[in-house]
C-alpha cells in the first residue's frame, strides 16, 4: 500500500496538478466574487447616504419654483448666489463662529470630565460606586419633558440667561451620562499588566489615566467627541429659549429663519443647510481616523 | 512630574475659558426703554423691522422685534415665558381662547378695551369686527375670564377652498363656477382626475385644518346652535346630522380623486402640489396668496365657499384674525407697547405691512394692490366664523379623537357611524373628569 | 458578618483615607454638574406628576395617583404609541444593527477604499431632521414621489403606494427613514469595537485553517458582547425617543399609527395644557425605558460570565 502511493505514477500526478490549479482558480473566483459582493453591498449604501447631500446641494442652486419639480442632479441654470445671500441674510458669519465655539467648548467639556468620571467607576473601589453610576445612566434613560422649563428657572436664579455659560454648561451636562456609559466600558478592558507596568514606572492614578488609559481608549472618546458635537452644533430648542442677544446665537437659529412661517425660500434653505454641514462633516473625517487609529496603539499586542 | 503639572493647568485653562466669555451680554435687555415684541412671522421678519425704524425716526421710541421660529418652538418659548413670567412686553399667543383665558388669568394678558375706546374714529373702529371678536371674552364666558378685548390683530385670514382656473377648463369645467354643494364638488373632482391631475389635496397631516373644514360643513348641516349644542355635551356625536358630516369625508374618499398622501401631507407639501398645478383644488388660507406667488406667479386661482351639505344654514367659511398681538400685563412698558400697537394699525403701516406679505390687513379700507385676489378672500370674511368666536368650544382631546377619526374614515379604516361613537366616548370622557 | 459598627466605622475611616477622598475627585466635575442640571429638573417632574396643572394660571391641583392610574389603564393611545414604538425599535435593533454590523466588518477587512466608505456612512446622522423629513417626504410622495417614478419606470407600478398615509405601509416606512438615519452610529461603535481585536488572533485562527465564519462566531463575537451590548441599549434608547421625523413626515398619523410616546408626551403640554399629567407621563415613559435597559446589561453581564 504505502510503497506504491508514496511514488505516484506520472498519470495521477498529472491529475492531481490540473485539480490543484482548478481548486485555485476556483479559490480566486471565489474570493474575487466577494470582494465584488462586498464593494457592491457597499457602493449601494454609500449611495444612499451621499445622495440626501448631492440633492441638498443641488436644491440650493435651483430656484424656488423648480425645487421640487426640476428632478436633475445638476441644474442646467446653477444660481450660486444663493450660498452668498444665504451667508449674509442668515447673518452666519456670527452665528458659525459662535457655532463652532460651542461645540469645541462642550466637547472638550464633555471628554474630560466624562472621561475621569468613566475611569474612576472603571478602575477604582469606592463606597457608592455602583450607586452614583446607575443614577447617571438613569438620566440618559428618563425623558423629562417639563425639565426644559426647569431648566430655564434654573438658569434664571443662577444670572445665567442669554450668556454663553448659560447655554453650554446644560449641554456639557447632558453628554456626561451617554459619555460615562460608552467610555466606562472601554477603559475596563485595559489590561492590568499595562496599568501595573505604568504604576512601576511611577505614574500616580492621573498619570495612569493620562498615558495608558486615554490612548487606549481613542476610538471610544472620538466616538463620544462625536455624539456631543453632532449634539451641540445641531441644538436649537435650548437656544432659542436661553439666548436673546443676536451676538450669542448659533448656527442652527441663522437656519431656522429661513423655515419661513409660510412661505420658505427652499433654495436658501437648502444653502444654509449644506453651509452649516461643512464643519460637521470636516470633524468627522477628522475624528474617524482616532476611531481607526486605535489598533496602530500596538498596546494590545499580545 | 512636570507634564502632570502642564496637564493639570491646561485641563484647568479648557474647564475655565467659558467662566471667562460667560458673561458676555448683548446691550438689549428687558432693563432698557425699548419696547420687546416677541414674533414667529419669518416671512414678515423684514417688514417688522423696518416698520421698527419708521417708528423710532417719527416718534423717537424704540422697538425691537425679536424672531423666534418655527411656530411651535415659538409656543414653547412663550409658554416657559409665562411660566417664569419673563415675557416680554408684546407677544402673541398661538393657541385658543382656552389658551388666552389661562395667561389672561395668571394675569399676562392687558385687556385692551379701553385703549381700543368706542365709537366712530377710534382704533376699534378701524379694525374689523371680526378680526377683533377673535380675542374678545364675552360676559359670562365658560374661561370666567373678564369681559373685554385681550388682543390686536395685525392681519386676517380665511380659510376657504381654492381652485385652479386653468386646470378647471382642462377638465372642462366651468372656470368662473366653481362647486356649490358637495356633490357638485365630488363631481369637479371626478372631472379633474379623468383630465390627469389630483382632484383635491390639503395639509391634512396637520389635523387643525380637518376641524376648519368639518366645522365649516358642521354649521351649514345643522346650524351654529346644534353645534353649540354639541359642544356643550347636550346633543351626542352620534346625531345623525354629526354623522352626516362624517359620511361626507367617507364620500370624498369613495369618488377616488384625492391625493393619496392626503393624511399625512404637510401643509407646505399641498401648497407646492397645488402651485405646480398638480392638483386642481385645495383647501387652504388666505396666506396661500403668497406662497404660491412665491412658486408660481403664473398660477391662476381663486377661493370659493366650501361646498354646502345641506341649504337649511348658510355656508360659513373659518376666518377671523390671522396673527394678534397681545399686551403683557405684567409689564412696565404697558403704555408704550400700546402706543405702538396703535401706530402699527394706521393705515399706511397695515398697507406696507399687508403688501408686503400679501396679507389681508386686519384694518378696513386698507388696499393690497400686490394681490387683486385678495379681495375675494376678503370678501368672504363677513360669513366667517372662528372657534374663539363661538360661546363654548370643544376639549382639545375629544377633537383630536374627531381629527383623527376623520382620518381613519380618510384611509377607509373606520366608518361614519364608528367614528361617530368614537368621539361621543371621548366626550364622555371628557365631560366627566 | 461583623457587627454593624465596626463596619460603619471602617467604611467612614477609608472614606477619609486620602486616597479613597482622591477617588471622588475624578467622579467630582461629573457628580456636581449633575447635581445642578439634573436634581432639580428632574425633582420638578417627580412633583409635578401628582398634580394636574396647566403650569401657567391657577393652582396646582392635588391628584395623587391619579395620573398614572389614567395613563396604565385608561389610556389607549398611550399604548398604542408605545406598541408603535416598539415595533420600530424591534426592527431597529435588527435590520439597522444587522447591517451596521455587516458593513462594519467588511470595512474592518481592510477592504479598499475603507476610509471613504467610513465617511460616507456617517453622513445621515449628521443631516438634521428637517432635511431628512423634506427628502423622504419627496421620495415617499403619492403621485410624483422618487420611490412611485423608478417603480413605474422599472414596470413594478402595480407597486405603488401612498408610503407615508397608508395604514399597512406608514409605520414601516418610517422606520426605513429611521434606520437610514441611524445605521451610520452602528456602524461607527461596532467599527470602534471590531477594531480593537487583535489583529493576531485572526491569523492564528487562519492559520490553523478556520473558516471565516468559525473565526466570526468563535472569536470576533465573544470579544464584540460588551460593544453589542452598548450598541442594542442605544438603539433601543435612541428609538424609543423618537420624535423629529415624526414631526417632519406623519406627524402621528394617518390616524394614529405613526403616533410615538414622545409625541404624546409633549402634545399634552402643548396644546394640551395638562404639565402634570404629562410629567407622569414622562416618568412611566422613562421607567418602562429604565427596566429594558437594566434588563439588557444584565444579560450582558451573564454572556460575559460565559
Amino acid at each position: 500500500m504505502s510503497v506504491t502511493a508514496a511514488t505516484p505514477e506520472p498519470a495521477v500526478t498529472a491529475v492531481k496538478a490540473r485539480s490543484f490549479k482548478a481548486e485555485r482558480t476556483i479559490a480566486r473566483i471565489k474570493s474575487a466574487l466577494r470582494s465584488t459582493g462586498a464593494h457592491l453591498i457597499l457602493i449601494l449604501v454609500a449611495a444612499s447616504c451621499i445622495f440626501p447631500l448631492i440633492w441638498m446641494f443641488s436644491s440650493a442652486l435651483k430656484t424656488n419654483a423648480t425645487v421640487f419639480t426640476d428632478m436633475s442632479l445638476f441644474p442646467s441654470n446653477p444660481n450660486w448666489g444663493t450660498f452668498a445671500t444665504a451667508w449674509t441674510k442668515g447673518k452666519f458669519g456670527v452665528y458659525f463662529f459662535n457655532s463652532v465655539f460651542y461645540t469645541t467648548i462642550c466637547v472638550f467639556g464633555v471628554l474630560v470630565i466624562s472621561s475621569l468620571a468613566a475611569f474612576a467607576f472603571a478602575r477604582f473601589q469606592f463606597p457608592g460606586k455602583n450607586a452614583i453610576y446607575y443614577t447617571f445612566l438613569a438620566t440618559i434613560m428618563i425623558p423629562v419633558p417639563g425639565a426644559i422649563v426647569a431648566l430655564y428657572i434654573l438658569l434664571m436664579k443662577l444670572g445665567l440667561v442669554d450668556t454663553r455659560l448659560g447655554y453650554m454648561l446644560p449641554q456639557i451636562n447632558g453628554g456626561l451620562a451617554l459619555g460615562l456609559f460608552i467610555l466606562r466600558p472601554f477603559f475596563e478592558r485595559i489590561p492590568k499588566d499595562l496599568e501595573d507596568a505604568a504604576r512601576i514606572d511611577g505614574c500616580g492614578r492621573l498619570g495612569i489615566y493620562w498615558h495608558v488609559a486615554i490612548p487606549l481608549a481613542k476610538p471610544a472618546l472620538a466616538v463620544v467627541a462625536l455624539f456631543t458635537a453632532l449634539n451641540v452644533w445641531n441644538e436649537f430648542m435650548l437656544a432659542q429659549l436661553v439666548l436673546q442677544s443676536q451676538s450669542l446665537m448659533p448656527l442652527q437659529l441663522g437656519l431656522v429663519k429661513f423655515w419661513g412661517g409660510t412661505l420658505t425660500e427652499y433654495p436658501l434653505l437648502m444653502a444654509g443647510m449644506t453651509i452649516s454641514v461643512v464643519p460637521i462633516v470636516i470633524a468627522y473625517v477628522f475624528l474617524q481616523r482616532h476611531i481607526i487609529a486605535g489598533v496602530t496603539a500596538g498596546a494590545l499586542k499580545g | 512630574m512636570k507634564s502632570k503639572l502642564t496637564r493639570v493647568i491646561l485641563a484647568a485653562s479648557v474647564l475655565a475659558v467659558p467662566f471667562f466669555t460667560g458673561c458676555k451680554k448683548d446691550g438689549a435687555s428687558s432693563s432698557d426703554k425699548s419696547v420687546v415684541i416677541w414674533h414667529w412671522m419669518t416671512d414678515r421678519d423684514e417688514a417688522l423691522q423696518q416698520l421698527a425704524t419708521k417708528y423710532k425716526e417719527q416718534t423717537g421710541n424704540d422697538v425691537q422685534f425679536q424672531l423666534y421660529a418655527p411656530s411651535d418652538v415659538y409656543q414653547q418659548k412663550v409658554r416657559v415665558g409665562a411660566q417664569t413670567s419673563s415675557l416680554p412686553d408684546v407677544y402673541g399667543i398661538l393657541g385658543d381662547a382656552r389658551d388666552v383665558a389661562t395667561f389672561v388669568e395668571a394675569g399676562h394678558v392687558e385687556n385692551l378695551t379701553v385703549a381700543l375706546g368706542d365709537g366712530a374714529g377710534s382704533w376699534k373702529d378701524s379694525l374689523f369686527t371680526e378680526a377683533l371678536e377673535t380675542s374678545f371674552f364675552k360676559p359670562g364666558n365658560p374661561f370666567s375670564v373678564p369681559e373685554g378685548y385681550y388682543g390686536v390683530p395685525i392681519d386676517v385670514t380665511t380659510i376657504p377652498m381654492i381652485y385652479n382656473k386653468k386646470l378647471f377648463k382642462k377638465a372642462g369645467l366651468n372656470p368662473d363656477v366653481p362647486p356649490a354643494t358637495w356633490d357638485e364638488f365630488l363631481e369637479a373632482g371626478k372631472k379633474l382626475k379623468a383630465a390627469g391631475v389630483t382632484g383635491f389635496t390639503s395639509g391634512w397631516g396637520e389635523v387643525w385644518l380637518i376641524y376648519s373644514l368639518a366645522s365649516d360643513l358642521a354649521f351649514n348641516k345643522m346650524g351654529e346652535g346644534k353645534v353649540m349644542k354639541t359642544f356643550r355635551g347636550e346633543v351626542p356625536y352620534t346625531d345623525p346630522d354629526w354623522i352626516d358630516v362624517f359620511r361626507a369625508f367617507e364620500n370624498l374618499r369613495k369618488a377616488g380623486f384625492v391625493d393619496p398622501s392626503l393624511v399625512t401631507l404637510g401643509n407646505k407639501s399641498a401648497e407646492q402640489a397645488f402651485a405646480s398645478e398638480r392638483s386642481g383644488m385645495t383647501f387652504n388660507g388666505s396666506w396661500a396668496v403668497n406662497v404660491y406667488a412665491g412658486m408660481n406667479p403664473a398660477l391662476e386661482f381663486a377661493p370659493f365657499r366650501v361646498p354646502a351639505l345641506g341649504n337649511k344654514f348658510p355656508q360659513p367659511v373659518w376666518g377671523g384674525a390671522g396673527s394678534t398681538f397681545m399686551v403683557n400685563g405684567k409689564s412696565p412698558k404697558k403704555a408704550a407697547a400700546i402706543e405702538f400697537l396703535k401706530w402699527l394699525s394706521q393705515k399706511d403701516q397695515a398697507a406696507f405691512l399687508a403688501s408686503s406679505t400679501k396679507n389681508l390687513p386686519a384694518v378696513k379700507d386698507v388696499n393690497v394692490e400686490a394681490a387683486p385676489v385678495l379681495s375675494e378672500f376678503s370678501a368672504l370674511m363677513k360669513d366667517s366664523i372662528h372657534p374663539n368666536r363661538f360661546t363654548v368650544s370643544e376639549d382639545p382631546r375629544v377633537q383630536e379623537v374627531f381629527n383623527k377619526g376623520i382620518q381613519s374614515i380618510l384611509i377607509g379604516e373606520k366608518t361614519p357611524e364608528q367614528v361617530g361613537a368614537d368621539v361621543a366616548k371621548a366626550k364622555g370622557k371628557a365631560t366627566r373628569k | 458578618m461583623e457587627s454593624q459598627p465596626i463596619a460603619l466605622k471602617k467604611t467612614l475611616r477609608s472614606l477619609l483615607d486620602w486616597g479613597t477622598m482622591s477617588n471622588y475627585l475624578f467622579i467630582l466635575p461629573a457628580v456636581a454638574m449633575f447635581l445642578t442640571f439634573n436634581v432639580y429638573p428632574y425633582f420638578k417632574v417627580f412633583q409635578l406628576s401628582v398634580y394636574s396643572w396647566n403650569g401657567i394660571s391657577g393652582a396646582p391641583l392635588f391628584v395623587g395617583l391619579e395620573n398614572f392610574k389614567d395613563i396604565l389603564f385608561d389610556n389607549p393611545a398611550w399604548w398604542a404609541s408605545m406598541r408603535n414604538a416598539l415595533y420600530i425599535t424591534l426592527l431597529a435593533l435588527t435590520i439597522q444593527n444587522g447591517v451596521a454590523l455587516l458593513l462594519a466588518w467588511l470595512v474592518d477587512r481592510d477592504i479598499k477604499g475603507g476610509q471613504i466608505y467610513r465617511s460616507i456612512f456617517f453622513l445621515p446622522p449628521i443631516l438634521s431632521g428637517i432635511v431628512v423629513g423634506l427628502i423622504w417626504n419627496w421620495i415617499y410622495q403619492g403621485d410624483f414621489g422618487l420611490l412611485n417614478v423608478m417603480l413605474e419606470r422599472m414596470g413594478l407600478g402595480a407597486y405603488k403606494h401612498a408610503w407615508l398615509a397608508e395604514p399597512g405601509t406608514a409605520i414601516t416606512s418610517l422606520a426605513v427613514v429611521h434606520m437610514w438615519k441611524g445605521f451610520g452610529w452602528g456602524f461607527i461603535i461596532l467599527l470602534a469595537g471590531l477594531q480593537g481585536i487583535p489583529r493576531d488572533l485572526y491569523e492564528a485562527a487562519r492559520v490553523d485553517g478556520a473558516s471565516e465564519l468559525r473565526i466570526f462566531w468563535r472569536i470576533t463575537v465573544p470579544l464584540m458582547i460588551p460593544v453589542f451590548i452598548l450598541v442594542s441599549v442605544l438603539t433601543v434608547l435612541g428609538t424609543m425617543q423618537l420624535y423629529d421625523l415624526v414631526i417632519t413626515t406623519t406627524r402621528g398619523g394617518p390616524g394614529s399609527h405613526t403616533e410615538v410616546p414622545m409625541k404624546r408626551i409633549l402634545d399634552e403640554i402643548t396644546p394640551g395644557s395638562r404639565l402634570g399629567y404629562a410629567c407622569s407621563m414622562g416618568l412611566v415613559f422613562g421607567a418602562i425605558l429604565l427596566v429594558v435597559s437594566m434588563l439588557q446589561m444584565q444579560i450582558s453581564k451573564r454572556a460575559k460570565v460565559d
